[in-house]
């Protein structure tokens, strides 16, 4: 008979009983739940430190933009009777209106009007541009030039930015000189929607870059749409399981996450080098994006037509529809909304891609909003790019305002996007 | 007439044909009870197509032909005689006329060119003609064949549905060409690189200098392309300084909204963290530079770091890491709830806290998910270019200092081929070498994390 070692034998013969109201189990528990506390805690914490980053993101964005939507314009009194402007009233109404005034110094003009009424050093309170209010000033009314007129003209980034409130000690001086003249106000720059780039910043607008991006975007659009909902029809309906099909669909899923800059890469090399079309053109720039753009509506698009339930292909092959009939006619309608989201989706983050365009050279200084899609264009995020590299101070806000409508116009996309889908996807 | 109102034109007539074939269709009546093969919408189609097509195969072709033909016949004229022999002084002449001919200069340099003009117009002009005439007669007779065809059983819907499948391959392919294009000219323009300087200089060299000398007698003209300091700069700011603030807050992020967060917290709080994602990569660039960058350099001039850097790694990869933070939490949020129930019922049931649970069986089981996402996180931060263009630095150093600036391979491809270039100097091209290094990375990156996360999702179905 064999018998247990007696180590191996529990001493007391009864069954060992965990107290689980004694205080050595309390305190494990109340430890254990601690812990628990804690990890939930560290939970919340991290989604906390998440969003608040976003918002600070956001705020300080908005708190250095919004002033780079205002202006700091002072009242210039001319005496154009007794200025060194030599231009006849009458030959403004002309023809030759514009050469008469591309002749007069202006700029000679203003500063002269700037030291008589602000004193020796008064044409640095004024913007280099403020010549230019001055001649608009007198292209919209010749009179003026008979005798003396007040004329609102932009100040100087120094007093600019003293008027906002962060100024050197010198320029907060001189502004407080002005003031108490009361001929300064700051005002809506509705010069900074309406101009493209200049190298002062009180002069600088966002529409040259906003127009460039439209022009890209449309570009992008029209070339990635068709192509990215065709192949993903193909894919999805017809393809034969074969290996061509394999390597499309490997090809797509690595173009989706290749990254934008070697996109950059393949438009310098093939559409500049290789076929010579011109530099910084939003038509480079919109197939550069088309083909980044594409992979993400193939994708999309595949989801939302695999989600088209089988029943409704049926249903159409059984009452004798072709299958480019079935479709064209039943399952593309009714993918269509998930194909929009994607596109939509696509589309922002082309929208707000940089790298790729400095590759084919859409960082050039554009002093006028580009005419058409060959000609020299820069878009947001590039102009955001080119203005946070400037020196002076003025650019800070007008690149933060330039990152704001960047950021209205992606919200707004994306806002259509989740409206899209809450408003047409069906569940099935 | 230019081509592209000539094109018009053909879509025009295009749109004409349509809807006379397709009135012709209507008139098909049955015969014998049996209704006609085809909706009159699709010969219409048909119709169309045939007058559009070859018309423009046509055109497209002439295109590409036709300045050649021009050509010939300027260089076949007496007064082209005095051209000078082919060579840069030729094309220099001929580039002027051509300037001239479609208005973007207003006078000539070279009075040969003002001489040729007139001559260059006229056989322009001619080959203008001929083409026009060949694409009228093109589109109508490829019309009227169609047209002649439409009959009862005739079957148009088969034939237009033939070329519908033909479009839909050729747009699949152009993914393939795409890749293609990327692969070719990314190695097409490393070779020649690679002519100038040596791969294993370029992948084991540890000096990066690629200022390539004004004069070519100059000293250390050639620059040097060690690339190492590149490779890690890399590694060190998006794989190591941007996981370190991604991994822990992303996963942590996923967790909570998957395991504790009421469901109006979690609808809430996932679109959120991802706007994280849709910013746009240089609103963080200049968020790091701006706001990051100046305030990470005074505090560690506080904490006796004097050689703080303004163009840190540490700003360049936090920032990063915040934008990382959505990738990492929905890869997580995926491989988590893909865990099967049971396995959480399970260890509930033995008496383990929520937090327990998750850590000692939650996690494990979808670690094969989270690594895969993280890989993917990887490979989009080594890839990204706006942020440490603008808060990372120029300099090439090897160091492990986060206060101090290095360089990336996306800063120095931004570098390199921005500004003053000639396309042939080894300084441009090693851009295309780096780009070739950084898109074999990711696709590398890639793969291993589809295939890890397959591998995973197939563990559990």
């Amino acid at each position: 008979m064999n018998t247990v070692p007696a180590d191996l034998v529990d001493a007391p013969t009864a069954p060992r009983t965990t107290d689980w109201s004694g205080p050595a189990m309390q305190r494990r528990i109340a430890k254990r739940y601690a812990s628990e506390r804690r990890f939930r805690l560290v939970g919340l914490g991290a989604i906390l430190l998440s969003a608040a980053f976003l918002a600070f993101l956001l705020v300080s964005m908005l708190a250095q933009g919004l002033p780079g939507f205002t202006q700091t314009e002072i009242r210039l009194p001319i005496n154009f009777a007794s200025s060194t402007l030599m231009i006849d009233p009458a030959t403004l109404r002309g023809f030759d209106a514009d050469t008469a005034l591309a002749g007069a110094d202006f700029e000679g003009a203003t500063a002269a009007a700037a030291d008589a009424a602000f004193g020796a050093d008064g044409a640095r309170l004024l913007s280099d541009g403020a010549w230019l209010k001055v001649r608009d000033a007198v292209k919209d009314d010749p009179e003026i030039l008979k005798g003396q007129a007040e004329i609102w003209v932009p100040a100087s980034v120094a007093i600019d930015i003293a008027a906002k409130g962060d100024g050197a000690p010198e320029a907060e001086q001189a502004l407080a000189n002005l003031k108490a003249r009361d001929i300064v106000k700051t005002g809506f720059n509705l010069g900074f929607l309406t101009a493209a780039d200049a190298t002062d910043p009180t002069l600088v607008g966002i529409w040259g870059a906003l127009k460039g991006s439209l022009l890209t975007m449309f570009v992008t659009l029209i070339l990635a749409f068709p192509v990215g909902v065709l192949s993903a029809v193909y894919l999805e309906e017809y393809a034969p399981k074969n290996r061509w099909t394999d390597l499309i669909e490997v090809s797509i899923n690595n173009l989706a996450a290749v990254p934008s800059i070697i996109f950059g890469l393949l438009g310098l090399a093939v559409f500049l080098n290789f076929m010579h079309l011109p530099r910084s053109a939003p038509i480079v720039g919109g197939l550069t994006l088309a083909l980044m753009t594409m992979p993400v509506i193939v994708i999309a698009g595949r989801n939302a037509i695999k989600s088209v339930p089988p029943s409704i292909r049926d249903a159409a092959l059984g009452i004798g529809a072709s299958r480019v009939q079935v479709v064209f006619h039943h399952v593309l309608p009714l993918a269509l909304p998930g194909i929009l989201t994607g596109t939509i989706i696509g589309m922002a983050r082309a929208l707000g891609e940089t790298a790729p365009l400095l590759m084919i050279g859409m960082r050039a200084f554009i002093s006028s909003s580009p005419t058409g899609f060959t000609a020299p264009a820069t878009v947001l995020p590039v102009q955001v790019f080119l203005w946070s590299d400037e020196v002076s101070k003025g650019f800070v806000e007008k690149t933060s305002a330039a990152i704001i409508v960047l950021l209205v116009f992606l919200l707004a996309m994306n806002g259509v996007a989740i409206y899209l889908r809450n408003k047409f996807e069906t569940r099935w | 007439m230019s081509p592209s109102t000539l094109l018009l034109l053909l879509l025009g007539f295009g749109v004409i044909a349509f809807f006379t074939a397709r009135a012709r269709g209507q008139l098909l009546k049955p015969a014998g009870g049996v209704r006609p093969h085809s909706r009159p919408n699709y010969h219409g189609w048909y119709v169309a197509l045939w007058a559009i097509v070859p018309a423009a195969i046509f055109l497209f072709v002439w295109s590409i032909v036709s300045p050649g033909l021009v050509m010939q016949s300027v260089l076949s004229d007496p007064a082209a005689a005095q051209l000078p022999p082919p060579g840069m002084d030729r094309d220099a002449v001929l580039n002027e006329m051509y300037g001239l001919a479609s208005g973007t200069i207003e006078a000539a340099f070279n009075p040969l060119a003002e001489q040729l003009l007139p001559i260059y117009r006229a056989a322009d002009h001619f080959y203008a003609l001929i083409a026009t005439v060949a694409a009228v007669l093109l589109a109508f007779a490829g019309a009227a064949f169609a047209f002649t065809r439409i009959k009862h059983e005739f079957r148009a819907r088969t034939r237009v549905e033939r070329i519908v499948m033909g479009v839909l391959l050729a747009a699949s392919l152009i993914a393939i060409l795409t890749t293609f294009g990327i692969v070719a000219s990314l190695l097409f323009e490393s070779l020649r690189f690679f002519g100038h300087v040596s791969p294993i200089e370029f992948l084991t060299g540890l000096t990066w200098s690629p200022q390539t000398a004004i004069r070519a007698d100059q000293v250390g003209s050639s620059g040097a392309f060690g690339a190492v300091p590149l490779f890690w700069g890399t590694i060190f700011i998006g794989a190591i300084i941007a996981m370190v603030v991604a991994i822990p807050l992303g996963l942590m992020s996923a967790i909570y909204l998957t395991q504790y967060a009421r469901p109006a917290v979690r609808t809430w709080m996932k679109p959120l963290l991802e706007i994280l994602a849709g910013v746009p990569t240089v609103v963080y660039g200049y968020f790091a530079a701006l706001t990051i960058a100046p305030a990470l350099r005074d505090f560690a001039v506080m904490m006796g770091i004097t050689s703080a850097s303004s163009e840190s790694a540490l700003a360049a990869g936090a920032v990063m890491g915040v934008m990382i933070i959505p990738f990492v939490s929905s890869m997580a949020d995926d491989s988590l709830t893909a865990v099967p129930q049971s396995m959480r019922d399970g260890s509930l049931a033995m008496g383990a806290t929520t937090s327990e649970t998750i850590r000692r069986v939650l996690v494990p089981a979808a670690l094969p998910g989270v690594v895969g996402g993280v890989l993917l996180a990887v490979s989009r931060a080594i890839g990204e270019t706006m942020i440490v263009v603008m808060a990372a630095g120029l300099a090439a150093n090897l160091t492990a200092n986060p206060f101090a600036s290095v360089t990336t391979v996306t800063t120095q491809i931004v570098q390199l081929l921005t500004g003053d270039q000639e396309f042939e100097s080894a300084k441009t091209l090693a851009a295309f070498a780096l780009g070739l290094v950084l898109f074999l990375v990711t696709l590398m990156l890639n793969i291993i994390a589809l295939r890890v996360v397959k591998k995973y999702r197939e563990a559990y179905e």
